[in-house]
């Protein structure tokens, strides 16, 4: 059965990295299913496989372009959407990288910790990118690199730009997902190398 | 109708190991409202009574996958990681992307399992490169490392997590732990935010 994280870092049957993560399977097989469950849903309803597939290529390569997750998600996007979109989205992602965590605490102990950042607004943008995806994107920007900078009106935002409360739910677990994924494949990664 | 709401405010000072509350911004569904997939999504009367689960259940599927990953990954004891090691990757995840309420949450849990609470409470004032002793200091610095962008996760890491006796299963478990934080930090954080108990 396809695991994403094994072919993303390489792990082969029987190795003892695959010993190792089989002796947690059920967070193995549920990290895949929460891949399945966000990108092959059986109904995508609102919230269509071609954004899914932007927010993730998106996502990625702001956070991780050195991986080879970054390489999978454009691809995803780039077979089965388009490669236009998915260069207008690598495009953006690429100009956006920046080092993160940084971002504001708003609990009054905390302000001398505080790291303000760049917030992106994406009202310019190439012609591929709708003014909806342009917003899940710039919500993408905010929960990868600088999210204790979020606020109630980021929801609103979302809304405003046509993003049912399901739907921002949805996105939410969709970005939060990938932090997880692309960090367990930079782990693994890393950790085979030093076998 | 708009779904966002904007919960009077009542954050904590900074960051604790006293339990807090959690507001959300977005509405969750209501307990009567919920179907039986989402019961059944929930998985349990602890986070049937939670409005942060309620929200998250608006997509069922992904709120279950999420779920049985965070149990695995915290409460598979029958090999790797110690209880309150795992905790402390959890928590340092938390103090570097600022996330108050899992921190809170998770630094309790690592003194409860531990009863080291003076220790705990050095990584919460003093951050992730506070002298926690060994393996903890290890486990801190490897997990705030995987969550940086860029990823700072290397072999010096690995090299750090070997000298203070973690075998390669131990540190898949550091790996998951700080991983599954980077997740569940930007949800905690993005979604609604964390108060005082009243």
């Amino acid at each position: 059965m396809t695991d994403i994280i094994d072919i993303l870092t390489g792990i082969e049957p029987g190795s003892t990295l695959d010993e190792i993560r089989r002796t947690r399977e059920q967070a193995r097989d549920n990290a895949q299913r929460s891949f399945e469950v966000l990108f092959e849903p059986e109904d995508p309803g609102t919230f269509s496989l071609a954004e899914r597939y932007a927010v993730a290529a998106y996502t990625v390569v702001l956070q991780a372009s050195a991986s080879p997750a970054a390489r999978f998600y454009t691809e995803l996007l780039e077979d089965e959407v388009s490669p236009e979109l998915a260069a207008a989205v690598a495009e953006l992602a690429k100009a956006d990288r920046c080092e993160g965590p940084y971002g504001e605490y708003k609990e009054a102990g905390l302000a001398a910790e505080s790291a303000p950042g760049p917030t992106v607004s994406y009202a310019q943008r190439p012609d591929f990118v709708s003014e909806r995806l342009a917003t899940a994107l710039e919500h993408a920007h905010l929960l990868s690199l600088h999210p204790r900078d979020a606020e109630a009106t980021h929801l609103r935002r979302l809304e405003d730009a046509g993003w049912n409360a399901d739907d921002i739910v949805t996105l939410s677990q969709l970005i939060s997902f990938l932090a997880f994924q692309i960090r367990v494949v930079d782990g693994l990664l890393a950790l085979k190398e030093a076998a | 109708m708009s779904n966002i709401q904007y919960p009077e405010s009542n954050r904590p000072e900074g960051f604790t190991q006293q339990g807090l509350g959690w507001q959300p911004w977005l509405a969750p569904v209501a307990e009567a409202d919920l179907t039986e997939t989402q019961r059944a999504a929930l998985i349990g009367q602890f986070r049937l009574k939670s409005p942060y689960f309620r929200l998250l259940v608006r997509n069922p599927e992904a709120l279950e996958a999420r779920t049985l990953t965070d149990q695995d990954i915290f409460y598979n004891v029958t090999s790797g990681l110690p209880r309150a090691e795992r905790e402390i990757a959890a928590s340092a995840a938390s103090r570097v992307n600022g996330c108050v309420y899992c921190a809170s949450v998770h630094t309790a849990r690592a003194t409860k399992e531990s009863g080291r609470e003076d220790d705990v409470q050095k990584l919460l004032d003093d951050g992730v490169t506070a002298d926690l002793g060994q393996p903890w200091s290890a486990i801190a610095q490897a997990s705030a490392a995987l969550t940086e962008t860029p990823n700072a996760f290397s072999a010096a890491h690995i090299e750090e997590l070997r000298e203070a006796g973690l075998d390669d299963a131990d540190i898949v478990d550091v790996i998951n732990g700080a991983a599954f934080f980077n997740w569940a930090n930007r949800l905690m954080l993005s979604l609604g935010e964390p108060s005082q108990p009243r």
